[in-house]
C-alpha cells in the first residue's frame, strides 16, 4: 500500500519511533496535565495505529536500514521482516488501546509526575518497537536496555511506597542479570569472527556445544524477562506495583519481546537446532503454565493473580516453541507450522486478553482504591459496563469458544494430538502427558477466571466502605478496543493464520495457511478436514440463536410472572455479605490439593484467644529454595571477602610485599 | 682474576648495608633504628663515591653528595628532632619473635640473590654482584615496616626501602639520570615533612603512635 508513494514499511514504523519519542519529549515541556492525558496519549495510540497499518505489508517483505547513529563506525542495523512485523503487529495493535485508556486513568496525576511519566511511557513504546527492529547485538541490546529502564521508572511511579522500590529494584536486578545472559548469548553466537550484526551471526557456523550454550544463555536471559521458572519472581511483585497500563503493557506486550527474542536466537540466528533443545523447553515451559496458573488459583491480589496468570501464558507460548522445535528438527514441518502458528497466535491472544484485564482492574483501582478481592464484590452493579467488558476478557483467558483464547490453546493441543510418529521414542511417549498437563493448566486457568470475575463482580460488596462509579470515557474506549481485539482474533482465525504464513514460512519453511482455509474461510482446519476443523462463526451463530430462543421462550412461557425477591437463604433469617464465598475460600480446593507444592504458612489461634484471628499466607518456595541461598552464598563470600579488608596497616603491607613477591619469582 | 681494589671496597660496603639492614630489622629501639639509618646513608654516599671515582662516572658524584647530604645528615637530624618533641627518645618497641623475623630475612636474601643472579650476569658494571644485595635490603626494608607497630620505625623502614632502590640502581646501571635522583631526593625530604606532621595528628587523635589503634578506623 506504500509501493505507489515509494515509501517503505520501515520508514513508516521509524516515523512512528521518532514521533513517540517528540510526544515523549512534550511531556517535559508542556505544563498542562490535561494537554497531557487529552492529546498526547491519544496522538501516541494514533502512532500504535500506524504501527499495526504499517507493519501489515511488512510480513511479506524484507527492509532493511542503517542508522547513521551510535558509535562511530558502529552504525545501528534494522531489519523488517516476518517476525519483526509480526511483533511490531502485535504491539502497534495492543497499544492502541492502552494509550487510550492511559490517556483517562492519569488524568488525575499531578504534574510533576506526569510529565516524566510521559516521557518513560513512549520511551518505553519506542524501545520495544526498536527491540523488534534490531539486526545488530549493538542495537538490540541498546533497545533492549532502553525498554528495561524506562519500564523500571514506569513501575517505580509510586515510588514513595517502600514495597514498590523494592519491586522495582527486584524488576530492576532480574532484568541485568537476563540482560547479561543475552550479551553473552550473542558473543557466543559471534564466534570470534565477523561484526556483531545479525546477518554474519548467521553465517557463523557453531559447533552443537557452543550452539547449544547459546540457546541456553538466550533461553535464560529471555526467560528472565518472559518469567519462565525460576526467574519469574519479579512478575509478581512488579506487576502489582505498577499502574495499571503499564502492568497491561508489561504483561501484554514486553513479554512478548522475550518470546520474540527466543525465536529470533532459535530459529534465525542459530543455524542448527538439536531437538533436545525443543524438549528442555517443552519441559520448561509445561512446569512454568502449571506452576503460574496454580498460584494464580491461590491469590488474593487481583493484579497479582493477573501477574501469575501471565507466568502461566508465557509457559504455554513456551510450549509451543518447544514442540515446534522439536518436530523441525525432526522434519515435521507442517507440525512444526501448526505448533509455532499455535505459539504466536496464543501470544498476540495474551497481549489483549491480559491487556483488557489489566486495563480493567485499573478502572477497579481507580474506583475502588482497592486491590484486595477480599474487600471487593458486587461491582457488576456500580460498574456494568466495566463488568461487560472484564466478563469478555476473562471468559477469553479462560480459553472458551468462540473467543480467542479457546482457538490458540485449541491448536496447540491438536499439534500434541498429530504428533505421534515422532522418531525419538520416549518423546513419543512424553507427549501424551505433556498434553495431559496442558489441558489441566487450561482447566485451571478457566478456574481462575471463574475466582476473578465472581469475586470481584458477583455476589455482594464484602466491604461497606468500598464506593465504586463506572469508567471514564476515555477508560472505556481503551478497553473496547482490546475486547473488539479479542473478538475479532477469536471469530476470524483463517484471516490471522495467512497472516502468520509469512512468519511460520520464514522460521520453519512451512506454512498452516493453504490447509487452514481447505474448508472455506469460515472454517478452521489445523491439517485435514476429517480430523478436526473448527468454525467460530458457526459457533457464535449457534450460541446467539440458542440465547435468543430460550429468552424468546421465556417470554412466551412465563412473561409478566417473573418476580424479584430476596435470595434463597437457607434457612438463616437474614444474609450478609460475609456469608459469601470468599477470594481464599474459592481457592481453598486448590490450596489443600498442591498444599506440597504452594507452601503455606498458617497462624491459627488457640482456643483461649479473646479476638481469634485466622492468618494464611502462601509463599512461593522457589525463593526460599534458590533466591535465598543465592543471596546467602553473596552475603558469605561478601564477609569473607570483608575480612580481607580489617584496618590493620601491617596487613596492607603484607599484602603488597606478597604480591611483590609473588610478582618476582614469577617474572624469574 | 685478582678482584680490584675499587670493587673490593664497594662489596665490603654492600656487606655492610647488609649487615645493617638486619641490624635495623631487629633493633628495638627508636633512637639506635635512627642512628643505623644515619649509617647506613653513609655506607651508601661512600660507596658511591667509590664507585664514581672507578668508573669515571662524573654525575654519580653529584648523587654521592646529596645522598651524603640527605640520607647521612638532614633527614636523621629530622628524625631525631622529630622524637624528641614527640618524646618517644626512649622508646623500646614490643615486637614478636625476633630470630623468626631474622629467619625470614635470611630466606628472602637467599631469594633475592637467587633472583639477582640472571641480571648481574648481564649487567656490564664494576658493581654487578651487589645488585642480590641490593634487592635483599629493599625486601629487608619492606620486612620492617610490615613488623613494626609503631609509625616512626615503619618510616625509617618506608626511607631504608629508599636507600636499599638506590643502591640497587648504582649497582645495575650506574645510577638512574641526575633529574629522577633530585626527584626522589626531593619525594624522600617532602614525604619526610609530611609523616612528621602526620605523627602529630596521630597522636593528638589516639594518644599514641601505635597503629594497631587505627584499626577502630575501619567501617563495619
Amino acid at each position: 500500500m506504500f509501493a505507489s508513494l515509494d515509501i517503505l514499511p520501515i520508514d513508516v514504523i521509524l516515523g512512528v519511533v521518532v514521533f513517540w519519542l517528540v510526544l515523549g519529549m512534550s511531556g517535559l515541556v508542556l505544563r498542562n496535565a490535561r494537554q497531557i492525558t487529552q492529546f498526547i496519549f491519544p496522538l501516541g495510540a494514533l502512532g500504535s495505529l500506524v504501527l499495526a497499518i504499517a507493519a501489515l505489508p511488512g510480513l511479506s517483505e524484507v527492509n532493511i536500514a542503517i542508522l547513521p547513529l551510535g558509535l562511530p563506525d558502529l552504525p545501528f542495523h534494522l531489519r523488517l521482516d516476518a517476525l519483526s512485523a509480526f511483533f511490531l503487529l502485535l504491539l502497534g495493535a495492543a497499544s492502541i488501546g492502552i494509550s487510550l485508556f492511559s490517556a483517562g486513568y492519569f488524568r488525575h496525576m499531578k504534574m510533576v509526575e506526569l510529565g516524566p511519566l510521559c516521557l518513560e511511557y513512549h520511551l518505553f513504546l519506542a524501545s520495544m518497537a526498536l527491540v523488534f527492529l534490531a539486526d545488530d547485538a549493538y542495537m538490540f541490546m541498546v533497545a533492549w536496555e532502553a525498554m528495561a529502564l524506562s519500564s523500571y521508572f514506569l513501575v517505580t511511579t509510586d515510588h514513595d511506597q517502600p514495597e514498590v522500590r523494592r519491586a522495582g529494584f527486584l524488576y530492576l536486578l532480574i532484568a541485568h542479570v537476563g540482560a547479561i545472559a543475552i550479551l553473552m548469548s550473542f558473543g557466543v553466537m559471534h564466534g570470534g569472527h565477523g561484526d556483531y550484526s545479525f546477518a554474519s551471526m548467521r553465517e557463523a557456523n557453531l559447533s552443537n556445544f557452543w550452539a547449544s550454550v547459546a540457546f541456553f544463555l538466550a533461553l535464560f536471559g529471555f526467560g528472565a524477562k518472559a518469567g519462565l521458572l525460576p526467574v519469574h519472581v519479579w512478575l509478581p511483585e512488579a506487576h502489582p506495583a505498577a499502574p495499571s497500563p503499564v502492568s497491561a503493557m508489561m504483561s501484554g506486550i514486553m513479554l512478548k519481546t522475550a518470546i520474540y527474542g527466543i525465536l529470533r536466537v532459535s530459529f534465525d540466528l542459530l543455524g542448527t537446532q538439536l531437538w533436545w533443545w525443543g524438549a528442555f523447553a517443552l519441559a520448561l515451559g509445561l512446569v512454568t503454565a502449571l506452576f503460574g496458573v496454580i498460584f494464580a488459583a491461590v491469590q488474593v491480589d487481583m493484579k497479582r493473580l493477573l501477574a501469575y496468570s501471565s507466568i502461566e501464558n508465557i509457559g504455554i507460548i513456551m510450549v509451543g516453541i518447544g514442540l515446534t522445535i522439536i518436530f523441525h528438527t525432526s522434519g515435521k514441518e507442517a507440525l512444526a507450522a501448526l505448533s509455532l502458528t499455535a505459539a504466536l497466535y496464543h501470544a498476540i491472544n495474551h497481549a489483549f486478553m491480559k491487556g483488557l484485564l489489566f486495563l480493567g482492574t485499573g478502572s477497579i483501582l481507580h474506583a475502588t482504591g482497592e486491590r484486595h478481592l477480599g474487600k471487593l464484590g458486587g461491582l457488576i452493579h456500580k460498574m456494568p459496563k466495566v463488568a461487560l467488558f472484564m466478563l469478555i476478557g476473562s471468559l477469553a483467558l479462560a480459553g472458551l469458544p468462540p473467543l480467542n483464547g479457546f482457538v490458540s490453546e485449541w491448536l496447540m493441543l491438536q499439534a500434541f494430538l498429530l504428533s505421534p510418529g515422532l522418531p525419538q521414542p520416549y518423546i513419543n511417549m512424553l507427549v501424551p502427558i505433556a498434553a495431559a498437563a496442558l489441558a489441566l493448566a487450561a482447566a485451571l486457568a478457566a478456574f481462575v477466571m471463574v475466582k476473578f470475575y465472581g469475586v470481584i463482580f458477583l455476589g455482594q460488596p464484602r466491604d461497606a466502605g468500598i464506593t465504586a462509579h463506572d469508567a471514564g470515557l476515555w477508560e472505556r474506549i481503551g478497553m473496547l478496543c482490546m475486547v473488539l481485539g479479542c473478538i475479532a482474533l477469536g471469530l476470524f482465525p483463517t484471516f490471522v493464520i495467512l497472516h502468520l504464513d509469512f512468519v511460520t514460512n520464514m522460521l520453519v519453511q512451512s506454512s498452516l495457511g493453504s490447509s487452514a482455509v481447505q474448508s472455506g474461510w469460515l472454517l478452521l482446519t489445523p491439517i485435514q478436514a476429517e480430523r478436526a476443523s473448527y468454525g467460530p462463526l458457526i459457533l457464535m451463530s449457534i450460541i446467539v440463536i440458542g440465547v435468543l430462543l430460550t429468552m424468546l421462550t421465556v417470554k412466551r412461557f412465563y412473561h409478566g410472572r417473573l418476580r424479584r425477591g430476596p435470595a434463597w437463604d437457607c434457612g438463616f433469617p437474614e444474609q450478609s455479605a460475609r456469608m459469601q464465598d470468599t477470594a481464599e475460600g474459592f481457592g481453598q480446593p486448590i490450596r489443600q490439593i498442591f498444599e506440597w507444592f504452594v507452601g503455606v504458612v498458617r497462624k491459627a489461634p488457640t482456643p483461649f484467644d479473646k479476638h481469634p484471628h485466622f492468618h494464611s499466607e502462601i509463599h512461593d518456595r522457589l525463593w526460599h529454595l534458590i533466591y535465598v541461598p543465592i543471596k546467602r552464598a553473596n552475603d558469605m563470600i561478601g564477609y569473607q571477602i570483608g575480612k580481607l579488608q580489617h584496618g590493620r596497616i601491617h596487613a596492607y603491607l603484607l599484602y603488597s610485599f606478597v604480591t611483590l613477591l609473588a610478582l618476582l619469582a614469577f617474572v624469574q | 682474576m685478582p678482584i680490584p681494589f675499587s670493587a673490593q671496597v664497594i662489596n665490603m660496603c654492600a656487606a655492610l648495608l647488609l649487615l645493617i639492614a638486619f641490624a635495623m630489622l631487629s633493633q628495638r629501639r627508636v633512637l639506635s633504628l635512627i642512628n643505623l639509618f644515619a649509617l647506613q646513608g653513609l655506607i651508601l654516599a661512600v660507596s658511591t663515591t667509590v664507585v664514581a671515582y672507578s668508573s669515571n662516572q662524573h654525575h654519580l658524584y653529584y648523587s654521592a653528595a646529596l645522598t651524603l647530604l640527605l640520607k647521612a645528615i638532614v633527614l636523621p637530624v629530622i628524625l631525631y628532632k622529630l622524637i624528641h618533641k614527640l618524646d618517644i627518645r626512649w622508646d623500646v618497641e614490643t615486637m614478636f619473635n625476633i630470630p623468626t623475623i631474622m629467619l625470614v630475612g635470611l630466606l628472602l636474601v637467599v631469594f633475592s640473590f637467587n633472583l639477582a643472579a640472571p641480571i648481574s650476569q648481564m649487567a656490564g658494571t664494576i658493581t654487578k654482584s651487589t645488585l642480590g644485595i641490593a634487592m635483599a635490603t629493599v625486601l629487608l626494608s619492606f620486612l620492617m615496616m610490615i613488623t613494626r607497630s609503631k609509625a616512626v620505625p615503619q618510616v625509617i623502614g618506608f626511607l631504608a626501602m629508599e636507600n636499599g632502590l638506590f643502591f640497587a640502581a648504582t649497582s645495575a646501571t650506574y645510577g638512574m639520570p641526575m633529574v629522577v635522583e633530585m626527584g626522589i631526593a626531593l619525594d624522600v625530604l617532602i614525604g619526610m615533612f609530611i609523616l612528621g606532621i602526620f605523627f602529630f595528628q596521630i597522636r593528638t587523635a589516639f594518644d599514641s603512635l601505635d597503629l594497631a589503634h587505627m584499626e577502630k578506623l575501619k567501617e563495619d
